[in-house]
């Protein structure tokens, strides 16, 4: 296992958002949890980035535990998160965004670096065009891109999506998803948190349905695709 | 800025080198429509170079870290307090020596500010800045050991350099005796006729009691100075993650960015400067007490960088000198000028929030704020759509 969280418990003030939530996500996987608003998708996943103190519970990467390490260094350690509602710095064009994702880099001026950069671009041509423009006048999906492309310039083993979908034209929905699998077939790790039940589970090898702060379904991406009750409560029957 | 910035290098450096060169022979020359009647101008451009260098200074704090300081005259007052301590009240050390202590005692007076603060927020940090501010007057006030209301006097000057009753090379206190290497003569401007006014002079390098046009230059050689340093780190990696961290904590911190220990640097850069500030200060006045460093100051220096737009330090060096210089320009105006630099600042806040030159980042947040906004209003069904 990349990423263990065992018995996870996160309180805002008085309220539980998380109780006592365990899972793995295996390396080289693509490990989705999914479930409706206010379930605790996004709390569980700032939690695996730092963002979020815990008040019971661990968290490991690769072994070690992370559980009481700040996000930045997470981030050292290979953990890279694109947040809920991209957060790109909008006064900063394409390509300082980019830089600001290889901040942890000390190879920044190596071939190395120039390689990565033109991955991401592989990967998001639009982001190609809009290089040298600042983020904030880019579309959301554009700024989706530049979101998860940043995430990648730190070269991270484990990519948390956080949302990527959200407010995204269907056929724009349909790309970003079909880039994440194409991310996580070069290699990286990937931990997605989505409400787009349908186009998630097709995509991964793991899923874990949350329901107010606690797992109540496991299984594979197809498995769950196919279940009665799961179909009923997040598919919407024919989608 | 545009046109500057297509012109080839050679030329541009011309540029500034001019630019650089009169404002070194700004005193000298005096020009009527710019000299403050009434008040020594020399005098009047040292502030100048002051304010220009403490709004250099808190504009790292608030412009680029995005930290609201609203006691800055607090690390003004340690820088001043330090060197006069060391150079006359307890001390007689020269001031070039006692100038790296006034600057590192304001660095960590800024860090053991900076360490418990910095982990709150916005209002918060102006609350506490605030205090800190008054804390730091209140104790001067009363203390014996730091003079209390009284004050410190007979501070130490700048060395100058003079020649010595045998033609030698002298260097050290300024001596009534003893001229400079050479003398500069000043510009006269009759009614309509130019003339070098031989009896008008300046000692070049002699930093005495009546000509202040020296302290002038020393202030705008250290304002040169650390202009080149803000260069220089607002480039770097440094200046990155201040902006990443300015522009939004969290996801700074989550490219990596250890956002806490940045916001310190900020910090502590700024009181750097704030008090190497306050130590040439003290040296030019030869006396200080409390009063130097009322709220007041704090407010004054906020505006220079506010005024000037945050963030871009040609624009809070414009600040600075409208802050420094406006008022005893139009002395003319005795007190209404107080009030007249006050309706100038609403008028400014109305029509330019952003300050007169706000940096390009600013601008073009707007744009894109603007540009969202009519994006979101025409493609509103087809975001809906996509949520479901």
């Amino acid at each position: 296992m990349l990423l263990e969280v065992e018995g996870l418990c996160v309180n805002y003030g008085h309220i539980e958002a998380i109780r006592d939530i365990s899972f793995g996500v295996p390396e080289g996987t693509v490990t989705t949890l999914i479930g409706a608003n206010g379930a605790g998708k996004t709390t569980t996943l700032k939690t695996v980035s730092g963002l979020r103190k815990v008040r019971a519970g661990t968290v490991r990467f690769d072994g070690k535990d992370i559980t009481s390490l700040a996000p930045y260094e997470r981030v050292k350690l290979g953990i890279n998160q694109s947040p809920e509602g991209r957060r790109c710095f909008v006064g900063m064009t394409v390509r300082e965004n980019l830089d600001m994702g290889a901040f942890v880099r000390k190879d920044r001026k190596t071939q190395a670096y120039r390689d990565d950069l033109d991955r991401v671009l592989t990967l998001f041509p639009r982001l190609q065009e809009r290089i040298n423009q600042p983020a904030g006048t880019l579309s959301g999906g554009e700024q989706q891109m530049v979101a998860m492309g940043r995430a990648l310039m730190s070269r991270p083993r484990l990519l948390l999506l956080d949302e990527p979908s959200m407010g995204l034209a269907p056929k724009l929905i349909q790309q970003i998803f079909s880039i994440v699998t194409e991310i996580n077939e070069q290699g990286t790790t990937v931990l997605l948190v989505e409400q787009n039940a349908a186009q998630a589970l097709k995509r991964s090898d793991e899923a874990h349905i949350l329901e107010t702060g606690a797992i109540v379904r496991s299984g594979t991406g197809a498995e769950l695709a196919g279940d009665e009750a799961v179909k009923a409560a997040y598919l919407g029957g024919d989608v | 800025m545009n046109k500057l910035k297509a012109l080839p290098k050679p030329v541009k450096l011309a540029f500034w080198v001019l630019l650089a060169i009169l404002a070194y022979a700004l005193p000298i020359l005096e020009p009527p429509i710019i000299s403050t009647p009434g008040v020594d101008f020399g005098g009047v451009l040292f502030v100048v170079t002051m304010y220009c260098l403490i709004a250099l200074g808190l504009n790292i704090v608030v412009g680029y870290a995005g930290l609201l300081d609203l006691g800055y005259v607090g690390f003004y007052a340690v820088g001043a307090y330090t060197a006069a301590i060391l150079t006359s009240f307890h001390a007689n050390w020269p001031l070039l020596l006692s100038l790296p202590f006034a600057v590192a005692a304001t660095t960590i007076a800024g860090l053991i500010l900076g360490a418990p603060t910095l982990r709150v927020r916005g209002d918060y940090l102006a609350i506490v800045t605030l205090g800190f501010g008054e804390i730091i007057r209140l104790v001067a006030v009363n203390t014996e050991w730091l003079g209390d209301r009284r004050g410190i006097s007979n501070i130490a000057r700048p060395p100058s350099v003079m020649t010595g009753e045998d033609g030698g090379v002298v260097v050290g206190e300024a001596e009534p005796g003893l001229k400079g290497i050479f003398e500069i003569p000043h510009l006269y401007w009759g009614d309509g006729t130019v003339l070098v006014d031989t009896e008008d002079t300046t000692q070049f390098l002699v930093f005495g009691v009546l000509d202040q046009i020296p302290y002038y230059w020393l202030g705008l050689t250290v304002v040169l100075l650390v202009l080149l340093a803000d260069y220089l780190i607002k480039n770097s990696r440094v200046g990155r993650a201040w902006e990443a961290t300015r522009e939004d904590e969290d996801a700074a911190e989550l490219m990596g960015v250890p956002t806490f220990k940045f916001k310190l640097l900020a910090f502590a850069t700024g009181a750097f400067i704030g008090g190497l500030a306050g130590a040439l200060f003290a040296s030019r006045q030869s006396f200080i007490n409390p009063d130097s460093f009322l709220l007041l100051f704090s407010i004054l220096f906020l505006a220079a960088v506010v005024v000037g737009g945050q963030g871009n330090r040609w624009g809070v060096l414009v600040g600075a000198f409208l802050v420094a210089y406006l008022p005893q320009r139009f002395r003319d105006f005795d007190d209404f000028r107080v009030l007249v630099f006050g309706a100038a600042l609403v008028a400014l806040a109305i029509l330019r929030p952003e300050g007169l030159f706000p940096p390009r980042r600013t601008v073009r947040a707007k744009q894109m704020e603007h540009e969202l906004e009519v994006l979101e209003t025409g493609h509103d069904d087809g975001e809906e759509a996509a949520r479901v």
